[in-house]
């Protein structure tokens, strides 16, 4: 099966790690993966403060990148419903419209193409210890794939997954939210961090780098012994 | 008291809440109560989302045939012989309510609990016309009596307060000697308050439903107070947003067991009262006078605008009490009495952006008031549609930011532009960087870093990461 990868300028830029797994562990369950190279960003930094014009440009730029994808698969549930919101982004441009309809029927956020498409529950990772998972906003309540991240991390061999306590409350990233309004961004993480901590852990586990960078970040400045991994590094350690 | 509680700035409002550790705690643990008792209250009716599309159809339907249904509505409550007057502004709304207070040489007045009358400042009004006012609803009582601070929550208006401190301010106020004990304080609000009901001229009244088909107004209340306001006193005033009807009774029972439901995890609340017209003759009870005030302050310019699902609002602050960024500064900090995810929406559109602009920043769209609205308004996405207003329309975004997100918009519309800004990233960043971390970032970056380590940039990008091993023939 071919696979066309939308990294997200994150993994590009900043966590290439998680790039590099998402291709392995995709390659490991039978895929072919192809990266079109002219891929830049989904357009949510300029879209979600209010630069809709701004973001047009990137969106079309992004749906003709990935005109010939048979599947597009992301790791990152915000990026991926980005990319499913485009149709309605072109109400009033058919033509776009109608190529944003496209790329939405055939866009699919990691775990979810993992559990859905391919119908692979188990993908033989292995990994000692304990963890727990931040489901995050985007991929939890607007993308709708609450389940496929959990059913793949249960059957990862000799990991714990530990509940997080209120994992539905936001980490606080929010995109610019974590600059604009870093002081009630800050008491946001330092609850999320506190309730991590409470599980006694040895990883979080998210699938969105965005909100990783910020609970990670965080837990890095306070010298915290919890590892943060996106959930294509877990999947990807046999 | 009016809609804008306070004259300062958001951040600094902000700042101050986010020290006053007992209101952050009260906030929490209120917030854990409400969700809990709310997601019972919902698990029970077995089919949740049939009733939220149910109420979202019916609130959509009232305000698709607004003209209407007021037409309906004022024609039945004239037939009951009650008067109806449509306040254009809330100058209108208070004039008219004055000029009845002045008609009846009105010295007292006891209110229930109401939000639009907060809205339009009716208080100061009537006091300016030398009423005594007192709020019946025990926490508006709190509230009034500790120097009229304003509501932190349109449902649970003292929620920000302990049982403690209303003891002081029992004590400070009324001379209260007994103990912080929660029936103890109702006790003596209760000895208060009735002496009140019984002595005053007029009776105020907000509005949670009128019912057009026969000219009622529904009012669901806990404490059973808006039942002595509309039975004692000889005239009763009823204030209501001009939005909020239900065509009939079958309408009108769906939208409160969605309210009672979302606001605070009840089937019913104790008293859910209908009330229609004035006293007829033989009943024994209920005001001579009745008055409709419907409010329009603003509303029917969001109507038919890109933001009218506001107005399917039923002001059960689910979306609040779900909020995770009203849970860290709480309701005071939003500068209006309308705070959360409904205020910040509402207040921008009848308040106006020089006061409110940085309300629909306060939200990280995690779309947690979206999905527990019992009448699926896209709150999240009105929020959104706030900043592309303010930044597409109004033009008030910041220079830099908006020079910032033009680059951006340009640079990741453009291959080659975004391959060349990417690969200078890393460079441009490495005398900031310790290894893999940043710890004090420069311009934009250092609003992260002041708060948490920013990934250095990788020192070889995915992309070339992946041509490299394409080019060396590994792809299996």
């Amino acid at each position: 099966m071919k696979v066309s990868l939308f990294a997200t300028c994150l993994v590009d830029l900043f966590q290439s790690n998680i790039g590099k797994s998402t291709v392995e562990l995709l390659e490991r369950l039978g895929c072919t993966i192809d990266f079109p190279k002219g891929q830049t960003c989904c357009g949510q930094p300029a879209y979600n403060s209010g630069y809709v014009k701004a973001s047009r440009e990137t969106m079309k730029h992004t749906i003709r990148a990935f005109e010939n994808a048979q599947y597009v698969v992301c790791p990152s549930g915000s990026c991926a419903y980005m990319l499913k919101e485009y149709p309605h982004l072109f109400e009033d441009e058919p033509f776009w419209q109608e190529r944003a309809e496209k790329l939405a029927m055939k866009t699919y956020e990691l775990s979810q193409f993992i559990v859905n498409v391919l119908k692979i529950e188990d993908v033989g990772a292995k990994l000692e210890g304990t963890a727990t998972y931040h489901p995050s906003c985007h991929m939890t309540r607007l993308l709708q794939v609450q389940s496929a991240p959990l059913t793949l991390l249960r059957h990862v061999k000799g990991l714990e997954i530990i509940e997080l306590p209120l994992k539905e409350n936001c980490c606080g990233f929010g995109g610019t939210f974590s600059v604009k309004m870093g002081k009630i961004s800050e008491q946001m993480v330092d609850e999320k961090v506190m309730n991590i901590q409470s599980t006694g852990v040895h990883y979080l586990i998210g699938a969105d780098a965005g909100c990783l960078m910020n609970i990670g970040g965080r837990m890095r400045r306070q010298d915290l012994q919890v590892e943060t991994k996106h959930i294509a590094e877990i999947l990807n350690m046999v | 008291m009016a809609m804008k509680i306070s004259n300062g700035q958001f951040p600094d409002r902000v700042d101050e809440n986010l020290q006053n550790e007992f209101m952050r705690n009260a906030v929490s643990s209120a917030q854990h109560r409400f969700q809990t008792r709310r997601a019972a209250a919902a698990e029970e009716l077995g089919n949740w989302e049939e009733w939220r599309n149910h109420g979202e159809e019916i609130r959509q339907h009232v305000l698709s045939n607004l003209d209407y249904y007021l037409y309906e509505l004022s024609e039945n409550v004239e037939k009951q012989g009650g008067h109806v007057f449509f306040a254009r502004t809330a100058e209108e709304a208070n004039d008219y309510i004055v000029s009845i207070a002045q008609k009846k040489q009105a010295k007292k007045v006891v209110k229930a609990k109401s939000m639009v009358t907060e809205e339009i400042s009716l208080n100061d009004h009537l006091k300016q016309a030398g009423c005594e006012v007192i709020e019946t609803d025990l926490g508006e009582y709190i509230l009034q009596l500790d120097d009229h601070e304003p509501p932190s929550h349109i449902v649970t208006p003292a929620l920000h307060k302990n049982k403690e401190q209303i003891r002081e301010v029992f004590a400070e106020k009324n001379g209260y000697v007994n103990s912080s004990i929660p029936e103890e304080l109702a006790l003596h609000a209760r000895h208060v308050l009735r002496e009140h009901f019984l002595t005053a001229d007029i009776g105020i009244t907000g509005c949670n439903f009128a019912v057009a088909e026969t000219g009622s107004v529904c009012l669901v209340t806990n404490e059973g107070n808006a039942d002595l306001v509309t039975a004692l006193p000889k005239t009763q005033i009823t204030v209501m947003g001009m939005e909020r009807l239900a065509p009939t009774f079958e309408e009108m029972e769906v939208l409160v067991s969605l309210l009672t439901r979302s606001a605070v995890g009840q089937k019913l609340t104790s008293y859910i009262t209908v009330l229609t017209g004035a006293r007829k003759p033989l009943e024994v009870d209920g005001p001579e006078e009745f008055h409709l005030v419907i409010v329009d302050n603003g509303r029917s310019s969001i109507l038919g605008s890109e933001f009218e699902p506001i107005l399917q609002c039923i002001r059960c602050a689910a979306c609040i009490n779900v909020c995770p960024v009203y849970r860290q500064i709480g309701g005071h900090s939003y500068g209006s009495i309308y705070s959360g995810p409904i205020g910040a929406v509402l207040s921008p559109l009848l308040g106006g952006y020089d006061d409110y602009k940085e309300l629909p920043y306060a939200s990280t769209l995690c779309g947690a008031c979206t999905d527990v609205c019992p009448v699926k308004i896209p709150l999240h996405q009105l929020l959104h549609k706030h900043r592309e207003v303010i930044v597409e329309r109004e033009g008030r975004a910041p220079v830099s930011e908006t020079a910032l997100m033009n680059a951006f918009g340009f640079g990741t519309a453009s291959s080659a532009l975004y391959r060349f800004g990417s690969k200078m990233a890393s460079a441009a960043m490495k005398p900031f960087g310790n290894g893999d971390t940043i710890s004090r970032g420069p311009g934009p970056l250092k609003a992260w870093t002041d708060i948490r380590e920013f990934p250095a940039p990788n020192k070889e990008r995915f992309r070339d990461w992946f041509e490299k091993r394409e080019k060396d023939g590994e792809q299996g």
